[in-house]
């Protein structure tokens, strides 16, 4: 049984990183994320004192917009080739093939995304303790908005425009996480931390159920 | 093989408020093949999912809906399971990782081994049923659930579907088949799932 599990989180992670049929995997969404950090000065201005002050908050929604382009491919793709049937014919839960699913989609994009945040930070002009929180703050968000992902993309499977919707429905969901994630970037407001960290919690510890049911129902 | 027999009792199954079918009974025992026949829209499909564990099953009246299988469920339907971006090979070598290998003779005579290196959605629809039914075999499971194996093969490929059934059970397997096609097997037993129709 762990050793099937092993086998569907290694296929479910290169899957995800090559981007299956659609092509662009992980790259894209980084990409995105980078290029909004680049044109965000062009808007606003090069002023670096505005720069400094909402630098950090344009990070963070570039970094859930980024979050929100691989949904489509997250669970559709393998609903619609018949994989989860066959997954649950042998006797494995719907519940573990989400967990699964919502661990492989982290590893994907969440390393990347850190890793970008250094030169998007850079480019925006952000000094070192904002940066540093930033990196936490991505840390321990970016499993819950990948939990999120997850779920929302389950439950739209199937459905006509499908990921049009689940743009829209990951957005508020994700909205705590972005308001703990940001607000810890103020001075003093490092405890924001903990709550991302807990809102990420709570969402790992509910999408194993709300998407497994969402995986039967579509059935 | 392992032991294979399925009893499955009182299936129904409801879309929405309307029944397609109820009162279903299925008895298999080792070796034996079932043929299932009704026009469009009766069920079929949905009679090998709820038989599968897929779809739940419904009763209009009277005692519980019941499948008992004996021995793991391998399902072939128009869905191949197969990853669409990975190369054929990749793809079986996932599931042979779960289940384990397709025998290299099996790969042969479905003519896949020239195609282990062509992605998935380049394959034509008849090659991928039959990279579907090198991951059935490869699942080595002693019962199979068949929803139109032959459509989409040619005449070759639908006799070597009808030899690869016959092996199967002749090494003590059951296999259910759903088609509209005309199946010449030993010993086929044939099902019209109209006479439960609603």
């Amino acid at each position: 049984m762990s050793g099937a599990l092993w086998a569907i989180l290694r296929r479910d992670v290169l899957v995800l990183l090559r981007g299956g049929v659609s092509g662009g995997g992980t790259l894209l969404p980084i990409l995105f994320f980078l290029s909004v950090a680049v044109i965000f000065p062009f808007a606003v201005g090069p002023d670096p004192k505005l720069l400094a002050r909402v630098g950090g908050g344009v990070i963070w929604v570039a970094a859930l917009l980024a979050a929100i382009l691989p949904l489509d491919r997250l669970v559709e793709p393998d609903r619609e080739a018949g994989l989860f049937d066959q997954w649950a014919l042998r006797g494995i839960a719907e519940e573990w093939v989400i967990a699964i699913r919502m661990a492989a989609h982290w590893l994907s994009f969440a390393p990347a995304l850190m890793l970008a945040a250094l030169p998007a930070a850079g480019l925006l002009g952000l000094n070192g303790r904002v940066t540093g929180l930033i990196e936490l703050g991505l840390l321990a968000g970016t499993p819950g908005l990948a939990a999120v992902g997850v779920m929302v993309a389950a439950m739209t499977a199937g459905l006509k425009g499908g990921a049009a919707l689940a743009g829209l429905l990951v957005i508020p969901l994700c909205v705590p996480i972005l308001i703990f994630g940001a607000g810890a970037l103020a001075i003093g407001g490092e405890s924001g931390l903990a709550l991302t960290a807990a809102a990420s919690l709570v969402l790992l510890a509910l999408t194993p159920f709300a998407g497994a049911a969402a995986l039967r129902a579509g059935r | 093989m392992q032991a294979a027999s399925l009893l499955a009792r009182h299936l129904g199954c409801r879309r929405g408020d309307r029944w397609l079918f109820h009162g279903v009974d299925i008895a298999l025992s080792s070796g034996e093949a079932l043929h299932l026949v009704a026009p469009n829209g009766v069920g079929k499909s949905s009679l090998m999912r709820i038989l599968a564990g897929l779809l739940p099953a419904s009763t209009l009246d009277g005692p519980p809906a019941h499948v008992e299988w004996n021995g793991a469920v391998g399902l072939l339907d128009e869905r191949h399971g197969l990853d669409m971006g990975q190369p054929l090979g990749e793809a079986l070598a996932f599931w042979a990782r779960l289940d384990g290998p397709v025998p290299q003779d099996a790969l042969a005579a479905l003519g896949l081994t020239p195609l282990l290196d062509v992605p998935v959605r380049y394959l034509s629809t008849g090659q991928k049923k039959r990279a579907a039914l090198a991951r059935l075999i490869g699942q080595n499971a002693p019962n199979w659930l068949l929803d139109e194996p032959l459509n989409g093969l040619d005449v070759d490929a639908c006799a070597l579907v009808e030899d690869i059934i016959y092996e199967h059970c002749a090494a003590g397997g059951t296999c259910i088949i759903a088609s509209h096609q005309p199946l010449s097997l030993p010993d086929l037993r044939r099902m019209d799932l109209a006479e439960y129709a609603l």
